[in-house]
């Protein structure tokens, strides 16, 4: 029953269901580890799946659907920026309304312009010669589409630019102590702004990986919570964006299982299977975010002079 | 940047001229002149001197572009100056050190220094190259800092160098110092002067902020004094007095000793046996603790900020467990007893951070007054209404016996100034009339006037016969006020003696931590 279980099409669905978790969570750590709390992200990943999911529907372009839930994506990012770093609203509360906004907007337009469940032709996987043809690991590795693998290379990319270059050097500065950033002519409000629009961007990207590359249809709440898993994902990964593709990981490789113990008739009550990923993530959350290297002015709007 | 290191610094006259600075409800700097002169190569040290919101801090927070000023003018080198943010400022070689260390803790020494410098790597960061131009200037200024280590990890007197070599890296050719001595021990003081020294005979100018008379006589060239937002007056050091420049501060004749009757220990009235306590962090942060004070004596703990007498204060007024040892009051064991047992037992605290273990921001002057015993009469009756004559009468007595400057019994006590703040909360435990009191850092942020008044309260207390525990931070109050006097480092009493054999050296290099 393990063979069963444990197939190389487990490891494969393991490494595309990461996908929108990557994306939204390595956003996501842009935006903490410069001190904003996005919680909104799973509705700006609903609008970002719908627009992409819209575009492809009515031109049947894939990279028209992409840059429509980048664009979308980024939109939504500025107006988060707008609300926390220049309103400096509270930012837990600002996100429930950002995803309220995004869970009903997306509706209400889906709705309005499609209607009813249609599928569309989404990115296509890629053909890799010799590659895709290795057994077991062409199976696993290199037979996916556009998009896993753009976010398997976003993260070292994203580690890069936090950890190598100067506006890498900004965020850190800005989320830890923003009064020292400011004192030594940072403009913390323009940082903020640059890293939320990004993870704004890149919650759109999730959304589109969702319905144009992984699933190829869209429906009200489709992404149901996938987004504040990606929030909890960077408290797990402790604000890196190594750790945040570990515990992407995790969770794409629980929800193959759970997909693939169905999938083969074992006798679990599906309710069980459905909460286990979020379970698993109030556990690990619990052991994984005591001793980490948080964001101290993670929250926290900064105002000079105060 | 320049490729090497400015030899030839580029401010040879700075004139700030009528300056002006309103915030809701004050006018913080009133038409204040200000300069700063280079002459023959030689640059200045000029100290800018003043009570707690006199305006100095104000003022040059406007130079250094994070105020914008309301009006006035900047000239440097004759040609007017715009700032709009601390960048214009850097941009023409102005630099600041603040008095809460603009440091990222996180970051290493040499990510501090790159933050918000241009790379000459355009968008990546070039280390190596601020690790070598730190190691040049920290050879020429004797300024020992190590680049790869982590801001948290060093002491405040290291961090302290890493914010004059971060200025001195990024050309600062005038350097503001927003009180720099208060977190050194004597003796850094003075390795800390010699390179303020050397900058200067470089050509630096340097603004020294300070509260602190004997340190601007013994530093600067030229002093100002400001008042209220207002400048008196503008002195050669030469011709200065401490006692000219304290009145000139207070805008009134002062004291500034007291007259102290010899001390006539009783009792001992607070023992602490073997105490241990965690800090913040759950490291140790009291270490074998042992100590008493007797009826009718000042004990003064001396220290450098963080060795221990934050967690000290906090252990003995209850508000912190003690994980070993014993604490004894009156006679009785209050070790981990809660704060409402000490009162019983006749303890009165008067904390460090007034604001937060203190008072109650939002409440008003007479709540806050009553906040210990408002379940009791004259206050409360049975225990459970609240007598509103009774209160009243209470705390307008207390404004008069304590000259509490407020509005009225209902004024929030947030818009009160620090001094009388603290003789409201002095006003509350010593009317409590306790035979035991721990005072820590009684008169931080306290101007003059108040400050006077609280040491002479204190000063009588002791000779009521109260035993008094004073932790402080200000050197000259644990002289001024303590029968005998004691050293914490690291959590630890190095050190105990009478305050006639106190010899200051020796002192300073036990607050360092020489045995």
């Amino acid at each position: 029953m393990i063979e069963e279980i444990f197939t190389a099409s487990v490891f494969a669905s393991t490494l595309r269901l990461a996908t929108p978790y990557i994306f939204a969570a390595v956003g996501e750590t842009f935006s903490q580890k410069s001190g904003v709390l996005n919680l909104g992200l799973e509705g700006v990943m609903l609008m970002g799946a719908f627009a992409a999911f819209y575009a492809v529907h009515a031109t049947g372009s894939v990279i028209i659907g992409l840059l429509a839930a980048l664009i979308v994506g980024a939109l939504m990012g500025l107006a988060t920026a707008f609300v926390s770093v220049t309103l400096q609203a509270e930012q837990g509360i600002s996100g429930i309304g950002i995803y309220l906004f995004g869970l009903g907007m997306s509706e209400l337009l889906f709705v309005r312009l499609i209607g009813t469940p249609v599928s569309v032709e989404g990115f296509s996987r890629i053909y890799i010669p010799v590659l895709s043809d290795i057994p077991v690991i062409g199976e696993i590795f290199f037979n996916h589409n556009l998009l896993v693998y753009a976010a398997f290379l976003l993260v070292p990319a994203a580690a890069f630019v936090l950890n190598r270059t100067t506006f890498g050097l900004m965020i850190r500065a800005v989320g830890q102590n923003p009064e020292a950033a400011d004192a030594m002519g940072v403009n913390v409000a323009r940082v903020r702004y640059m890293t939320v629009t990004i993870a704004g961007t890149l919650a759109g990207l999730a959304g589109a990986s969702l319905s144009i590359a992984l699933l190829n249809v869209f429906q009200q709440n489709l992404t149901s919570g996938l987004g504040f898993i990606a929030v909890a994902l960077v408290y797990f990964g402790r604000w890196t964006p190594l750790g945040v593709l570990l515990g992407s990981l995790l969770f794409s490789f629980v929800n193959a299982l759970q997909l693939q113990i169905g999938s083969i008739g074992i006798e679990i009550p599906s309710e069980f299977a459905v909460m286990a990923p979020y379970v698993i993530t109030i556990i690990a959350l619990v052991f994984a975010s005591k001793r980490a290297e948080k964001p101290t002015a993670l929250t926290k709007p900064f105002r000079r002079g105060d | 940047m320049p490729d090497t290191l400015p030899t030839q610094p580029r401010i040879s006259q700075l004139h700030m001229r009528g300056m002006m600075k309103r915030f809701p409800g004050v006018l913080a700097v009133n038409n204040v002149d200000f300069s700063v002169e280079a002459s023959n190569g030689r640059g200045e040290i000029h100290a800018l001197l003043g009570e707690n919101g006199a305006g100095k801090s104000t003022l040059m927070k406007i130079l250094y572009g994070l105020y914008r000023a309301d009006g006035g003018t900047i000239h440097v080198d004759n040609t007017p100056l715009t700032l709009r943010s601390p960048q214009d400022a850097i941009g023409r070689g102005i630099g600041m050190i603040h008095q809460h260390f603009m440091l990222v803790p996180s970051l290493t020494v040499a990510e501090n220094i790159a933050l918000g410098m241009k790379s000459t790597r355009g968008a990546l960061l070039d280390l190596d190259r601020v690790r070598a131009r730190v190691a040049e200037l920290s050879e020429r200024y004797h300024l020992k800092v190590d680049p790869d280590v982590p801001i948290w990890q060093l002491a405040v007197g290291e961090q302290q160098r890493v914010e004059i070599v971060r200025a001195l890296y990024k050309g600062a050719a005038l350097l503001i110092l927003d009180e720099p001595t208060a977190v050194l021990t004597p003796g850094e003081v003075d390795d800390f002067f010699r390179v303020l020294r050397q900058m200067r005979d470089d050509g630096h100018l340097l603004v020294f902020i300070s509260h602190k008379l004997h340190e601007v006589l013994a530093i600067s060239d030229r002093i100002t004094v400001l008042r209220d937002g207002q400048r008196v007056d503008t002195i050669p050091t030469s011709t200065a007095s401490k006692l000219m420049l304290a009145q000139m501060m207070v805008g009134r004749p002062v004291v500034l000793e007291y007259d102290r009757k010899p001390c006539a220990p009783g009792d001992v009235k607070l023992m602490l046996d073997n105490v241990n306590a965690l800090n913040d962090r759950g490291a140790a942060g009291l270490r074998d603790v042992t100590l008493f004070v007797r009826a009718g004596e000042i004990v003064g703990v001396a220290g450098v900020s963080g060795n221990g007498q934050h967690e000290l204060a906090q252990t003995i007024a209850g508000l912190r467990p003690c994980t070993s040892g014993r604490i004894r009051a009156n006679g009785q064991n209050i070790t981990n007893k809660s704060p409402r047992v000490l009162h019983r037992c006749g303890m009165a605290y008067i904390p460090e951070e007034r604001m937060i273990d203190g008072v109650i921001k939002d409440f008003s002057v007479a709540e806050n007054f009553i906040l210990h015993d408002h379940a009791r009469p004259p206050y409360a009756r049975g225990g459970l209404f609240m007598r509103f004559r009774g209160i009243r009468t209470a705390s307008q007595q207390a404004i008069r016996d304590y000259e509490i400057k407020t509005p009225g019994t209902e004024t929030p006590i947030k818009s009160l100034s620090g001094g009388n703040i603290q003789k409201l909360i002095l006003a509350r435990e010593l009317g409590r009339k306790p035979q035991v009191l721990i005072a820590a850092q009684p008169t931080r942020g306290v101007d003059i006037g108040a400050t006077e008044y609280i040491h002479q309260r204190l000063l009588e207390e002791r000779s009521k016969g109260t035993a008094i525990l004073l932790i402080s931070e200000d050197l000259d109050e644990i002289l001024a006020l303590s029968d005998r006097v004691i050293v914490m480092y690291e959590g630890r009493i190095i050190g105990e003696m009478p305050r006639e054999d106190v010899d200051i050296r020796q002192l300073g290099a036990l607050m360092a931590g020489a045995q």
